[in-house]
């Protein structure tokens, strides 16, 4: 959605340049280059739309219409009636996964913001020998990507028995390296040392400053780091489907993919996928628009220094 | 690093295997663990991962008959979607479950890597042999007579499912032999149809008509492996299917997608050499049709022969390390020969038993609506007695479904022959078991 704004501007643009003749090309931009971008970026949105669009059309039909109209095109609306057989489908076992992963993903987020809000902020308020080293550590976390640690983490939570619990997906959801780097970019920019002076001299333990003072300043980052962490656990795949068997702790998206992978011998399933796949989207946009604009906030105060 | 250590691994365990098994078939030992196999003390617990749905329920059914030996269900995506990677992974981490699902084309990769218990000394499982369909049991004993790595769940014997009113519309006899098959196909291209969709991705229903033609892609004589994936009959089968495609009398829709049920639903196709398990896949692809589907032995390659060949089907193998291989094994034969155990699992995932006595429930003897009232499963359960116990899987399945399938693909938008593909297929299939030592025949 928000791609789009950038290209409202453009009348007002249009106006000036007739107005001034001709203009230097670094200054005004050419009615080619300004089309051909909005057509660039109408077929990106295409593209990104029309799948959401197709799922949503072939969520809402029954199975003998999903293969025989219109694959972009309401047939007979069944939307609901679909949700009703999802949910009743096995006990409701979508409804458990879906709570599973939204304790996945908020309590991990959660935590994982407050743990990197902290460590951010040591880096960045607190002089201590091996800070940089630590941050450059830290910021080569970032550089791994979380599917290569899958494996490693499955062989050493199976030496303290822990594979296949809650915790073998929670904990490892808890580490965001690229949270700590925001957090310690912001703090350092937005938390004023006079300011933490002051409520020391104010008798403010160094935590109570942190927690009532400190954190106010760093909501913007703040949110952006849970944002992260809340869509990047959400998303996560591939560390469920190597350390989860037992069917009641699956996030939705293991949950489904176990699904799809029967669809060929068992056909009733390709409905449920179908409708979940729909269904699992909506608390992430939720959460997106609620909160936007922090995420927008965070992601520039990150990005310029 | 992570590659050279895992290859090196599989080297030696190869080299394990290897010795074992020339030990078990050089002389009358017997062959390493399958010796003990006693009943543990007291309450036993087993874990028991498979994909099939509503298993939970026929574990519930155990449980409450042996309170001494509980089951819990674990599950997951299918084989190839993740589970068997994560009973590599688990065997790697020594806390594998007790008891597994394995289709019978990814056994010979845990048996490779030493993954599974012979169960052969556990009480009543060599027994067990005349309770199977022949083949099935030939898929898991690896043609070892003492032996007995896992035990056969279901079968995918293979028919014909054909549209029965087309046909009888157009006056076009049911082909009994591939040749009629290919004079009805140009009689069904005469009328705007296809007769059949050649599927590029499916190899495994290619393995099925070349397991039918009565050849087999693998062979292991204790020690090194011969790869055949260009032998006479899969030449052959390839052969007849490539003069199809060239002379565009089958359809070449990717399996599986819209446009290939649809090609089905209104009509465009007239049949399918499928399994057993297919019966539901094309009543829900094709629901527009229902009523006039029948389904026939599969064509013949000579006149009045009744071979059938398999497409899919699993079995239960107890995996390495497992504490309780007696009650496993107890656990394995109930859940794959009683009635109680196979009608349920039949209902909840539509499996068709490879235990003799499952092809006598009465859920496969009905007639079913979608197919005009036939009963069926009296074909496939004919079809299921003359499947060869010959066909062998590899180690190496995957990466061979994968390197064939880029073939097919190429041969039917006429780049290269299936003939081409299984050739290079061949090549690369023992490159694969080279790069991981396992001894080959070249």
């Amino acid at each position: 959605m928000s791609t789009l704004t950038p290209t409202v501007p453009a009348k007002p643009a249009r106006g000036l340049r007739s107005t001034e003749g001709k203009a230097p090309r670094a200054q005004r931009e050419s009615p080619f280059a300004r089309v051909s971008a909005m057509i660039v970026m109408g077929v990106f949105t295409l593209y990104f739309l029309v799948p959401i669009w197709w799922l949503l059309v072939a969520a809402s039909k029954n199975r003998s219409q999903f293969n025989s109209t219109n694959p972009l095109w309401f047939a007979d609306f069944s939307l609901f009636e679909n949700m009703g057989n999802l949910i009743a489908y096995r006990d409701g076992v979508y409804l458990k996964w879906m709570l599973n992963s939204a304790v996945y993903a908020g309590g991990g987020a959660l935590v994982g913001t407050i743990i990197a809000g902290m460590c951010g902020y040591a880096l960045a308020k607190y002089n201590f020998p091996g800070r940089e080293l630590i941050f450059n550590v830290v910021l080569g976390g970032v550089l791994v990507p979380a599917t290569a640690l899958a494996l490693p983490l499955f062989l050493i939570f199976s030496q303290i028995s822990l594979t296949n619990t809650f915790w073998s997906v929670f904990l490892p959801s808890l580490v965001s390296p690229f949270g700590v780097y925001l957090a310690r970019i912001y703090a350092s920019a937005s938390v004023p040392d006079e300011l933490i002076e002051a409520a020391r001299l104010d008798g403010a333990g160094e935590l109570r400053t942190f927690f009532t003072v400190s954190v106010r300043m760093m909501v913007p980052a703040l949110v952006t780091v849970f944002l992260f962490q809340f869509v990047a656990i959400w998303n996560n795949f591939f560390l469920p489907l190597i350390m989860l068997r037992d069917e009641t702790l699956f996030p939705v998206t293991l949950g489904l993919y176990a699904w799809n992978s029967q669809v060929n011998q068992i056909p009733v399933l390709r409905d449920y996928v179908l409708i979940g796949a729909l269904l699992s989207i909506i608390p992430l946009i939720i959460i997106f628009l609620l909160l936007q604009r922090f995420w927008r906030n965070g992601l520039s105060a990150g990005s310029v220094k | 690093m992570q590659i050279k250590k895992r290859a090196a691994a599989v080297a030696l365990l190869t080299a394990a295997t290897v010795v074992l098994t020339g030990c078990a078939s050089g002389s009358t030992t017997s062959g390493g663990d399958a010796a003990a196999c006693e009943p543990s003390e007291g309450k036993v617990d087993l874990t028991f991962t498979t994909w099939i749905p509503g298993m939970e329920d026929v574990a519930a059914v155990w449980n409450e008959e042996n309170p001494d030996v509980q089951v819990k269900v674990q599950t997951g995506p299918n084989g190839n979607g993740g589970t068997y990677q994560n009973f590599f992974n688990q065997l790697k981490a020594g806390n594998a479950p007790d008891l597994g699902q394995i289709e019978y084309d990814a056994l010979p990769n845990f048996r490779v890597q030493d993954g599974l218990m012979d169960l052969a000394a556990c009480e009543g499982v060599l027994d067990a042999k005349a309770d199977f369909v022949d083949w099935t049991w030939g898929q898991v004993n690896f043609g070892e007579e003492d032996a007995v790595y896992a035990v056969p769940q279901d079968a995918g014997p293979m028919a014909m499912f054909y549209r029965a009113d087309l046909f009888a519309a157009n006056n076009i006899a049911i082909p009994t032999t591939w040749e009629e098959f290919a004079v009805a196909a140009e009689a069904v291209r005469a009328t705007g149809g296809y007769i059949t969709n050649f599927s590029q991705s499916d190899i495994n229903q290619f393995a099925g008509f070349v397991w039918q033609a009565g050849g087999s892609w693998f062979e292991n004589d204790g020690e090194n492996w011969t790869i055949d994936l260009a032998s006479p009959e899969s030449v052959k089968v390839a052969d007849y299917w490539q003069d199809l495609i060239d002379r565009d009398l089958v359809s070449t829709n990717p399996p599986w997608t819209d446009e290939w049920n649809n090609a089905y639903n209104t009509g465009s196709n007239w049949t399918w050499n499928s399994a057993a398990w297919g019966a539901n896949s094309i009543a829900s692809g094709a629901p527009d049709t229902s009523g006039n589907w029948s389904v026939a032995l599969s064509p013949q390659w000579a006149a009045g022969d009744n071979a059938a060949g398999n497409w899919g089907g699993s079995s239960t193998a107890v995996f390495k390390g497992s504490k309780h291989p007696y009650e496993a094994a107890q656990f394995a034969l109930w859940l794959n020969t009683s009635d109680e155990a196979l009608t349920m699992l039949n209902k909840s995932a539509n499996l068709y038993p490879a235990a003799k006595s499952g092809l006598e429930l009465p859920a496969l003897k009905e007639g079913v609506e979608f197919y005009g009232g036939q009963a069926i499963y009296d074909v496939f359960a004919e079809a299921s007695d003359h499947v060869s116990p010959d066909f062998i899987w590899g180690p190496t399945m995957t990466q061979v479904y994968n390197d064939t399938s880029d073939g097919f693909k190429g041969a039917v938008t006429g780049n290269g022959t299936l003939t081409d593909a299984l050739t290079s297929a061949q090549q690369s299939t023992i490159d694969a078991l080279e790069a991981q030592s396992i001894p080959v025949n070249k």
